[in-house]
């Protein structure tokens, strides 16, 4: 009884995120651009690169960078503290 | 339907690793269900930014006078990709060591609070 | 592992970590940058660690370590030289400097000398994403085993 409930929970998660995709707005039409015309037409100027895409993570979105070495670093030291000897 | 044939695409591959999450039993097979679900949620997010006849966001060589690709959702995925290997990387080491004290990687097995 | 492993891996690990180095120097102008660069590179020590076992690269652990903190402190010092007008500001930008010449406007054959701080953030994410993810690799062959219950 409870494992028809729960396949049929799935089928209604799965079901609500297909239609979702459905209603979307149409692939290939976005809507607010005004930020990345931004980025698009200022960032030879301003950063002076010709990659749009390394001006947005090192420049525009710096912090981001910062925290996601932070994560990485934190977790190469949790995988060495969980992954040693214990000497009895 | 047939237009927003990429975003259903992402929601079959989190539908796909929800459904292994929610069904097996093996440590090991619950990790690779996660992965699924960030391998979806990944391209989901590249998929968003894209702009009908698009060249990809770089002034090096490019053709004059063309229409640009969204940059941010790359960038963004970026951070994305490299949280995913870190999580992983530690779910792993946690079923090395619960393999190591309780000698199975069965997740139905492993519930009791002894040693 | 076995002849052919080990000597496609004498060939294949200069090629991958010279691929990688490229890959960051140019993350400014082309596709690529500090963390894909990064990977490609350690996907070429992990293969050596895969075909000449873990003991081969067990006594530089202090290396690996040493080269991750740099790395982190690197980048974030890097984001104090813009102090003057923000955190992370790009003060190298433009200007005559080590990475400062000025960008014209629209589509051009790329100039290595331009960037900014662009090129040396890379450099220093490179090395840190190189030596995580090649200690996450040597730390499961090291103590990963089913000994010591």
């Amino acid at each position: 009884m409870s494992r028809w409930l729960a396949i049929g929970a799935f089928c209604l998660a799965a079901g609500f995120l297909i239609f979702g995709a459905v209603v979307l707005r149409p692939f290939g039409k976005p809507t607010c651009t005004e930020m990345d015309d931004y980025f698009n037409r200022y960032s030879q100027p301003e950063v002076a690169a010709n990659n749009v895409v390394t001006a947005v993570v090192f420049d525009y979105r710096g912090y981001d960078t910062l925290g996601e070495a932070t994560v990485l670093f934190t977790a190469v030291t949790g995988v060495a503290l969980i992954l040693r000897k214990v000497r009895k | 339907m047939i237009g927003n044939l990429p975003f259903v695409v992402c929601m079959i591959l989190i539908a796909l690793g929800l459904w292994t999450l929610l069904a097996k039993r093996n440590l090991i097979k619950l990790v690779i269900g996660m992965s699924l679900i960030e391998s979806g949620v990944n391209l989901f997010l590249v998929s968003l930014g894209y702009v009908h006849g698009g060249i990809p966001p770089i002034y090096t060589y490019a053709p004059n006078d063309a229409l640009m690709v969204l940059p941010t959702p790359q960038a963004l995925t970026l951070t994305s990709i490299v949280i995913g290997v870190a999580t992983t990387a530690l779910m792993l080491a946690f079923a090395v060591v619960i393999y190591r004290h309780k000698g199975t990687l069965d997740a139905r097995k492993i519930r009791d609070l002894r040693g | 592992m076995t002849v052919v492993v080990r000597t496609i891996t004498r060939i294949v690990l200069p090629i991958s970590l010279v691929l990688g180095g490229y890959v960051v120097m140019h993350g400014h102008l082309t596709p690529g940058g500090g963390f894909q660069g990064g990977a490609v590179a350690a996907s070429g020590l992990a293969l050596v660690i895969v075909a000449f076992g873990a003991g081969r690269l067990a006594g530089r652990k202090g290396l690996f370590s040493a080269l991750e903190s740099l790395g982190g402190v690197a980048f974030a010092a890097l984001g104090f030289l813009g102090l003057g007008v923000t955190f992370f500001a790009n003060v190298l930008a433009g200007s005559g400097k080590l990475f400062g010449h000025p960008v014209p406007y629209g589509p051009n054959s790329g100039d290595l000398n331009t960037g900014g701080t662009l090129p040396l953030m890379s450099w220093a994410v490179g090395f840190k994403v190189l030596a995580g993810l090649s200690a996450v690799v040597l730390l499961f062959a090291l103590f990963g085993g089913e000994s010591d219950r």
